[in-house]
């Protein structure tokens, strides 16, 4: 479903993605994890489109297309989500408004009719309900005023009701309460199937524990050092990174 | 300065004839006597030039240059079709509409108002309400130093008489509607209004300048506003002119002890458009409100030039204009807030935000304080800004297009100042009419 080949990207000159590779079939969850400022978050941008980071080198391959030669909403189109790890507050937007434009445009894409008032709200009476959120949220503004949690929470149910293909969660774990954790890994789980793949990026085995995953990574200043199954992440809680800095070079061959 | 005298020349004319038609028309005395006034006024001063610091920004001399008639009255009226669509019947009860400058008894509708309150064209209400008239009419606005001020008292022919009784409440808007029909040759209204509310009262007031046709036209309107002892006063001017109109408006509210006044001016329309808007805050525990929401895309150019003047203890004021430049518009705000030194405890804020949509777009914004006391509380603040390009990556990355985005987040913005609009109705053809004036706009789905 995806293919990350030889991927270099860079902010202002500096070089932040050194050369991934990573693929990701359908029906897969792959966890990413490492050290902060190691380049998860850029990739998940990179991933959905973000253009203050400049490709430099390399190809993503999504479903066989070029990625990177696609807008971040046809990317969203053809099945992409981003759960970010700081969503932005958009205020004077109402969330309903948002939302019901975000479905429709991909509706439209996929040749389907706009939907109207009455079946809107019943997709999203259904999926709030799946992911705990309160309604009182959705007749707010994007995220504003949201706590972090809520704001994770609107993340996951925005996921729900779009229902992508690839979907990649940025530390959506991180300022969720316990409950809160369920209820998400819960909405997580309910997308799972064989014609989608997960992408969970966290710095905790505990969201791991509600989603598990088939694949493990860790990613280090720009690259993946090492890849593994479920097991490594239980060996990171453990062993921290501290092994990265004694011989980063002795793991590299593991990446995928 | 030869230049200025020789280009007013035209109007001072106007002013001279305008005054010897109304002799005959048996004007009151005290009248006459104003308009002579304000018609001297205006030959002194002539129209103001970009030397003149409160027009710094906004060059006059094209319609200084253009020898504007007054605007001639077709005896039968309008058909309703023609200014249907701006009558905002599902909004206001009570409708006052002048076209030319004229009252138009045919199409307005004047019932459904509670006993005592009188709406009318002021015509009729130098017979009915002439010591009231006498009192405040052109007593308010000032021709000193206003040009345009000294040039509408000469010349305004009829206008809107709003008058609430001590304790009534006007529960449905009233509207007033100034429409244009372009002539040739081009041709000038002077719309003139009067709104006195008495103690404890409460009204609603829609004022809007509407452009029938396209073509060249000079509208240059006065509001005077005397706001009753703990009176409330809900105002809106919405403009929308068409695009090759010159559109001067001031508006001058003063307010009695205790009054509490919000007043929206929103403008949409006209090639060159001009706000002036002068709140005098005369008595203790005053509340002035006063928001703002400007278009301008094309070669608009919109000037809102603000004066709030605290003369009394306890009274807050609140600005808020934000204006919306795209292609080559021009959008002007400069806001004076004025302390006097009894004005202890005075609070007043000020905010002006500019969103730039275009690089030919063009802001200025010009905050001034002058505070004589010492026990106040006055901020001011400006943001010049384009669309946000976070909040932008965020909603493409919903599905929204790059075109669907920066209409949601421009709409946001506006949102703010049409949110604060009390009438739903209002807020929902606001919402339309700015939507209508951006790009993509139609095809977003607004509803409440
Ligand atoms: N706009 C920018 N300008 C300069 N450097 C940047 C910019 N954006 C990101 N970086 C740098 O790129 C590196 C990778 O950042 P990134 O956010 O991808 O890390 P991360 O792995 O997600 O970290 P965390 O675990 O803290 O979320 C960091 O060193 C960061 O400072
Ligand atoms: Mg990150």
């Amino acid at each position: 479903m995806l293919e990350i080949r030889n991927l270099h990207a860079s902010v202002d000159g500096h070089e932040v993605l050194k050369g991934i590779n990573l693929t990701v079939n359908a029906g897969e969850v792959h966890s990413i994890m490492g050290p902060n400022g190691s380049g998860k978050s850029t990739l998940a941008l990179v991933i959905a489109g973000r253009d203050t980071f400049e490709v430099t080198e390399g190809e993503i391959l999504f479903e066989g297309k070029d990625l990177l030669a696609l807008e971040p909403n046809e990317r969203a189109c053809e099945g992409i989500f981003l759960a970010f790890q700081y969503p932005v507050e958009i205020p004077g937007v109402s969330s309903s408004q948002f939302l019901k434009s975000a479905m429709n445009a991909i509706r439209k894409h996929r040749g389907e009719d706009e939907l109207d008032a009455y079946d809107f709200l019943a997709i999203v009476k259904e999926k709030a309900k799946l992911v705990n959120i309160d309604d009182r949220l959705l007749s707010r503004a994007v995220n504003e005023g949201f706590s972090g949690g809520e704001k994770k929470r609107n993340e996951i149910f925005q996921m729900a009701v779009l229902e992508p293909k690839l979907a990649i969660l940025d530390e959506t774990d991180s300022g969720l309460d316990i409950d809160a954790l369920k209820v998400v890994a819960n909405g997580v789980n309910r997308l799972r199937g064989p014609e989608r793949a997960i992408i969970v990026i966290t710095h905790y085995q505990r969201m791991l524990n509600h989603i598990v995953p088939d694949f493990v990574h860790v990613l280090s200043d720009g690259k993946i050092v090492k890849s593994g199954g479920k097991e490594l992440a239980l060996h990171l809680e453990e062993e921290g990174y501290s092994w990265l800095k004694e011989a980063p070079a002795a793991h590299t061959s593991a990446a995928t | 300065m030869i230049q200025a005298i020789e280009t007013k020349d035209s109007y001072v004319a106007l002013c001279e004839s305008a005054i010897d038609a109304r002799r005959t028309a048996a004007e009151p005395a005290w009248l006459r006597s104003i308009r002579r006034g304000a018609a001297e006024r205006f030959r002194a001063l002539g129209f103001p030039t970009t030397r003149d610091d409160e027009w710094r920004y906004t060059n006059v001399s094209r319609i200084a240059d253009t020898p504007f008639e007054i605007a001639t009255h077709n005896d039968s009226s309008l058909a309703f079709e023609r200014i249907e669509r701006f009558a905002l019947t599902d909004v206001t009860a009570c409708r006052l509409t002048f076209v030319n400058g004229r009252f138009d008894a045919g199409l307005s509708k004047l019932d459904g108002l509670p006993d005592g309150v009188t709406v009318c064209n002021l015509a009729a209400a130098m017979d009915t309400h002439a010591p009231l008239l006498e009192s405040h009419l052109a007593q308010h606005a000032d021709c000193d130093g206003q040009a345009f001020v000294a040039l509408n008292t000469a010349l305004f022919e009829d206008g809107a008489f709003v008058h609430v009784p001590k304790g009534v409440v006007v529960e449905t808007p009233i509207h007033v509607l100034f429409a244009t029909t372009p002539q040739s040759p081009a041709a000038m209204t002077s719309p003139r209004m009067l709104i006195v509310t008495e103690a404890n009262s409460r009204v609603t007031i829609v004022e809007s300048y509407v452009g029938l046709d396209t073509g060249a036209c000079f509208t240059n309107a006065v509001t005077e506003i005397v706001a009753g002892e703990d009176s409330a006063i809900d105002h809106y001017k919405l403009e929308r002119e068409n695009d090759e109109a010159y559109h001067i408006a001031t508006f001058q509210v003063d307010h009695q002890r205790g009054s509490d006044v919000a007043s929206h001016c929103i403008s949409l329309g006209g090639i060159l458009v001009r706000n002036d808007i002068n709140a005098f805050l005369d008595g203790e525990g005053c509340e002035c409100l006063l928001n703002g929401l400007y278009l301008a895309d094309g070669t608009q150019h919109i000037d809102n030039h603000l004066r709030v003047d605290h003369a009394k203890p306890h009274c807050n004021s609140r600005e808020f204009f934000k204006g919306i430049l795209a292609g080559k518009g021009r959008g002007i705000f400069s806001g004076k807030i004025m302390v006097r030194k009894d004005a202890q405890q005075t609070d007043a804020k000020q905010s002006n935000k500019s969103l730039l949509l275009s690089p030919d777009a063009l802001v200025e914004s010009k905050p001034q304080l002058e505070i004589l006391a010492d026990d106040v509380k006055c901020t001011h603040g400006a943001t010049i800004g384009q669309v946000n390009e976070e909040q932008m990556f965020y909603l493409r990355t919903r599905g929204l297009s790059e075109d669907a985005a920066r209409t949601l987040l421009v709409y946001a913005f506006a949102r703010e100042i049409i949110a604060g609009v009390r009438i739903p109705a209002l807020r929902t053809l606001l919402d339309e009419l700015v939507l209508a004036k951006l790009p993509q706009g139609g095809s977003l789905d607004v509803s409440e």
